[in-house]
């Protein structure tokens, strides 16, 4: 189930560009401060850092991939973060320890991971059986469960975990950091999702046309429902890492995240249209973003103009890519449109 | 170039070699076509043909891959649907691509107001406007009705009269006759006579012109791209033209008599839904192929989709061998094994951009799943099985279905209902865009599928196909079924008769 790739050469796809850029920004920045760049400490550095936005934006790239988009995926993240914190922090207490704190934390992430899949099947349901087009479904529903995680906490933030907490976000298995064995397993997950089930094939195909899906027969509601249960438990994923990071979880953590979710699902060569998109693609766009963000970083560029650089890097890139999808969106357009006659 | 004597008028279009290709299909090849000031010209194809194509180019919507156009003497290069229309070619689609909230008036006058640039809309020029072209056709219709509620042929007029009121020298319309009925068309006619005389140029495309054809001064005929006949009206007639356009001398051999044990497959009773289909009620039979046409508006097209659950019916129910099939669930008719191979191919059946493979493949997932994995060899095997059975020509499966030509796109959704072996399948325009050659091999496999036992509708505005596929032709008007027709009883002529009555 290849689909065109046999007639297209490894140099002409889109990861193969990204990954020359992933290459060059890594020179560019080695280049300009080669000894605090590739010093080991900003390497590991860099490993704990990208992680958590990396999850949130395999969650962008399974939505977008439907045609849709789930803008929610920080609110969900800081909601089921601050659910399992009222856990640890509240029922288990900073006190506990030993296999009685393993137990607290596993229940707080069955919760999250719950929270998470109860969001996302809202956004569903939302998109889904309701038609709401989901870029305003989910921006509705986004500000939903960030306001019940502020009415959960007051607004402050929810500190006093068990140490074992730090486990998730600040440990290693053998050099590698945990965040990472976490993003890695969750991105070969949805590469294997997309490529090897019919479940994938679906959704690539709802999302290269959903019209054609359901005049084949297709059923819809399920696919869309089950994308955004996906979306939801990944934010929920990157929410416990963050707060395990933190040691703390807040409402609003992380809210320059979602504009970098879109950014790198958009630059990991996702189509915002539906129907084409690789997480190979997604991971190069994640490593391009960190390098270039640790490099302006040691560069001492001000977060500030860090963000006015993702929003004009984000439309550089679409503008680039519009002139592809514009060609495949005409040719998909019925033959005997009328737009003529507003024109005439 | 043109060495005429410098009397007569010059050609008002002239398109010199037009060739126009998408990916590897060529829908034109090295076409010429001109048109006099004040004449009428026939644009005969059948579906496919690339006169669409040609039209498209005209109008600036397409850019031709090869070739010339000149308007008024002008070198049109880049033209788009902007310059042709401030040139005074104007096209009025089958859809007319009017506004259905607004009114008559505004209609009217609001095209020439936006290319005139103007910032406010002025409603007293408006009817003044709308008045003038409407008299200098010599037609009433309120100015302040609203244009929905205007009956189709009324619509038409509209279109007529806005393409006038923007200074058209040239109208080119698409389909102008298939949803009148033969009075309006004798209304249609009288209308471009006058429009000739004003020295307005008009072209009708079409694939059944018999009816212009005593309008108009020339024909020129399209198949699979080329032009393949050019001559004065008065030299052709249906029969010749016909030929011209599929290039048989004979029409396609009917089905023969129905065959099959006469056990009903399919029962639709009082089926029902306002404002499209009124109290339908049919049976098929085992290895029946039934046709159901009607003139455009008819709510053929709406039944279809009802029939495969897309459309919601209000009442009615609709049994598949004894057992009743939930309505208004596309799943549930596709359980129900009902098919579906959707009229507008591009938009309802295909996936473009995706291979051949999953295009057939998307209908069988569920059947090569092993606990959520996809069995690759198992849906490789099959779909290749039926592509071969199909005669799809394809390079390879993992093609991306937009290379192939109509013909073979629309096998390849044969292929994927086909794969599902229904009991019922459902054909909306099975050869809408597909050329001449494969068209006939759509029916000899539409034919096929009946005598495998099979129950075939197929919903058609194409009568020669009707006749040519079907044992029985059910025919609506208004939304209800009025004619019961029993095949190789009617020719062609009669039927288009029976329909526009």
């Amino acid at each position: 189930m290849s689909g065109s790739r046999t007639e297209t050469r490894l140099i002409e796809t889109p990861e193969f560009r990204l990954a020359i850029i992933a290459v060059a920004i890594f020179a560019l920045m080695a280049g300009l401060s080669p000894e605090r760049f590739l010093s080991p400490q900003n390497l590991t550095s860099m490993a704990f850092q990208f992680p958590e936005f990396a999850i949130l934006a395999l969650a962008m790239t399974i939505t977008m991939m439907t045609g849709g988009i789930d803008l929610s995926v920080v609110g969900v993240s800081n909601l089921s973060a601050v659910v399992a914190a009222t856990i640890l922090a509240s029922l288990a207490g900073p006190e506990v320890a030993g296999a009685q704190a393993g137990l607290w934390l596993g229940f707080a992430v069955v919760a999250s991971l719950a929270v998470g899949a109860a969001a996302g099947l809202f956004n569903g349901i939302l998109v889904s059986r309701l038609g709401l087009p989901p870029i305003l479904a989910t921006l509705g529903s986004g500000l939903v469960y960030t306001g019940l995680a502020v009415a959960m906490t007051g607004g402050s933030a929810i500190m006093g975990f068990p140490e074992i907490v730090a486990v998730i976000g600040n440990s290693r298995i053998a050099f590698v950091p945990v965040p990472l064995v976490i993003f890695a397993l969750l991105a070969l997950g949805l590469h294997i999702l997309l490529t090897r089930t019919g479940f994938g094939l679906r959704v690539t195909m709802y999302g290269a046309n959903p019209m054609a899906a359901l005049f084949a027969a297709v059923d819809i509601d399920r696919i869309l429902l089950r994308v955004y249960v996906i979306a939801g438990m990944f934010s929920s994923v990157a929410g416990l890492i963050v707060m395990s990071r933190a040691n703390s979880a807040k409402a609003d953590y992380g809210s320059s995240y979602l504009l970098l979710a879109v950014l790198i699902a958009v630059l990991g060569g996702v189509n915002p249209y539906g129907g084409y998109g690789r997480v190979v693609g997604v991971v190069l766009a994640v490593l391009s973003m960190q390098f270039l963000s640790s490099g302006l970083n040691m560069l001492q560029v001000s977060n500030f103009a860090r963000e006015l650089i993702w929003g004009l890097l984000l439309l550089f890139v679409m503008v680039i890519n519009v002139t592809n999808w514009a060609g495949l969106r005409l040719r998909r357009a019925p033959p005997r449109t009328g737009t003529q006659g507003e024109k005439a | 170039m043109d060495v005429s004597d410098p009397g007569a008028p010059g050609p008002l279009v002239d398109m010199t070699g037009v060739t126009k290709r998408y990916g590897g299909v060529t829908a034109l090849e090295d076409v010429d076509f001109r048109v006099t000031p004040g004449e009428a010209v026939c644009l005969a194809g059948e579906n496919g043909s690339g006169k669409s194509t040609l039209i498209k180019i005209l109008s600036g919507v397409e850019r031709p891959t090869e070739g010339e156009i000149r308007i008024g003497g002008q070198m049109m290069t880049g033209l788009d649907p902007r310059r042709a229309a401030a040139a005074g070619v104007m096209v009025i689609f089958q859809d007319f691509s009017l506004f259905p909230n607004l009114t008559v008036a505004e209609n009217i006058a609001l095209a020439r107001d936006l290319t005139a640039h103007r910032r406010f809309f002025d409603r007293r020029a408006a009817r003044a406007t709308a008045r003038a072209v409407l008299d200098r056709i010599g037609v009433d219709i309120p100015l302040n009705a609203r244009l929905e509620s205007l009956p189709v042929a009324h619509k038409q007029l509209v279109a007529i009269c806005r393409a006038l009121a923007c200074d058209a020298r040239l109208i080119i319309m698409d389909e102008p006759t298939t949803a009148l009925t033969e009075r309006e068309v004798r209304r249609l006619l009288g209308i471009i006579r006058l429009l000739k005389d004003d020295g307005v140029a008009v072209v009708f495309v079409s694939h059944k012109l018999a009816e212009v054809l005593e309008v108009s001064e020339k024909v020129v005929v399209l198949r699979n791209g080329r032009k393949v006949a050019e001559g004065p009206a008065d030299r052709f007639d249906a029969a010749s033209l016909t030929r011209h356009m599929t290039g048989r001398d004979v029409p396609e051999a009917a089905p023969g008599p129905y065959r099959g044990d006469g056990e009903t497959l399919m029962a639709v009773d009082r089926l029902h839904k306002d404002g499209a289909f009124t109290d339908v009620s049919f049976a098929l039979r085992r290895g029946e192929v039934l046709g159901i046409t009607g003139l455009l508006g008819s709510g053929r097209t709406s039944l279809a989709k009802a029939l495969f659950g897309l459309v919601r019916p209000d009442a009615g129910t609709i049994t598949v061998d004894g057992r009743t099939v939930p309505l208004g669930d596309p799943i549930g008719a596709a359980e129900a094994r009902i098919g579906y191979v959707p009229e507008d191919r591009l938009t309802e059946g295909l996936f473009l951009a995706q291979s051949i493979l999953r295009n057939v493949a998307i209908g069988r997932l569920d059947v090569h799943e092993r606990r959520g994995f996809v069995d690759r060899r198992g849906l490789e095997n099959e779909a290749q099985d039926w592509l071969t059975k199909l005669k799809v020509k394809a390079s390879s499966i993992a093609a991306p279905v937009q290379s192939l030509s109509g013909g073979n796109q629309q096998r390849v959704v044969l292929a994927r209902w086909l794969a599902r072996a229904p009991q019922v399948l459902i054909l909306n325009g099975p050869s809408v865009g597909v050329d001449v050659g494969s068209k006939s091999e759509i029916h000899d496999i539409i034919r096929d599928l009946g005598t495998r036992g099979l129950g075939v509708i197929v919903i058609s505005d194409d009568l020669p196909e009707l006749i040519a596929t079907c044992h029985r032709i059910l025919v609506m008007k208004d939304g209800r079924m009025v004619d019961e027709i029993e095949a190789g009883t009617v020719t062609e002529d009669e039927l288009s008769h029976r329909l526009a009555s």
